[in-house]
């Protein structure tokens, strides 16, 4: 029987945040998209090259300063004392924990398991000073034309 | 309902159940039904969502004071 094959539904997702917070969304919508049998591809880039550098992605922070969205606002003042952003962060890493939402580098593995595609981004690389070996394996280190070929069919694109 | 297997996702919350589900049913032979059992709030529409997009077939859906019970057959 000659069935077509389906063309797969397909995510592209940008990720320019490097802080704790910011790095779950796209990492869950990834992996759910995945385990939904999409093509799913996260391009990291900026200080979203953080959240798979294997130096830095499991101790991202949780921002104190200029965030008025935590369970306990503090004001700025407060926020930019020393200790602060520690703390903003264990609140942020018990309040997961409790919940029983896997850590960052748990989701990043289970990404990786179900076939998530990671593109770190080249120039941010060569901008920071950051070499591809720093990096959990990425399909590649791509430039912006490269991410928007691997995007220009996808039927669900996000910048986070 | 019958079903072959069944997956507890009971205290986990977004995307856990999904992805659960997604690693119990990748095992499975086609035709068979797993039931899943969430207490997440979410999975009363994650489920049938992923069900759907994944191309397998939602049996039926019972909600029983807080547990969600699903019932997938796998295609």
């Amino acid at each position: 029987m000659a069935e077509e094959e389906e063309k797969k539904k397909k995510i592209c997702i940008i990720m320019t945040k490097g802080t704790l917070d910011a790095a779950y969304p796209p990492l869950i919508l990834a992996s759910t998209a995945a385990s939904m049998d999409w093509d799913a591809s996260i391009f990291f880039t900026f200080y979203g090259l953080d959240v798979i550098n294997k130096k830095k992605y499991k101790n991202l922070k949780v921002a104190p300063v200029a965030n008025p969205a935590m369970p306990m606002p503090v004001p700025n003042i407060i926020g930019m004392l020393p200790g602060m952003t520690s703390m903003a962060t264990m609140m942020m890493k018990n309040m997961m924990k409790k919940a029983n939402v896997p850590d960052i580098e748990e989701f990043i593995k289970m990404c990786k398991e179900m076939g998530v595609k990671l593109y770190g981004c080249q120039m941010t690389l060569d901008v920071m000073g950051i070499k591809e070996e720093d990096l959990i394996p990425t399909e590649a280190c791509i430039g912006a034309a490269a991410f928007l070929d691997i995007a220009s069919d996808a039927d669900v694109t996000l910048l986070v | 309902m019958e079903a072959d297997e069944v997956l507890d996702t009971s205290g986990l919350v977004c995307p856990m159940p999904i992805l659960k589900t997604k690693q119990s049913i990748k095992n499975l032979e086609p035709g068979t039904v797993l039931k899943v059992i969430a207490t997440d709030k979410g999975s009363k529409g994650d489920i049938p969502a992923f069900v759907r997009q994944s191309k397998n077939e939602l049996l039926g859906m019972e909600d029983d004071d807080g547990k969600y019970i699903f019932f997938i057959k796998k295609k």
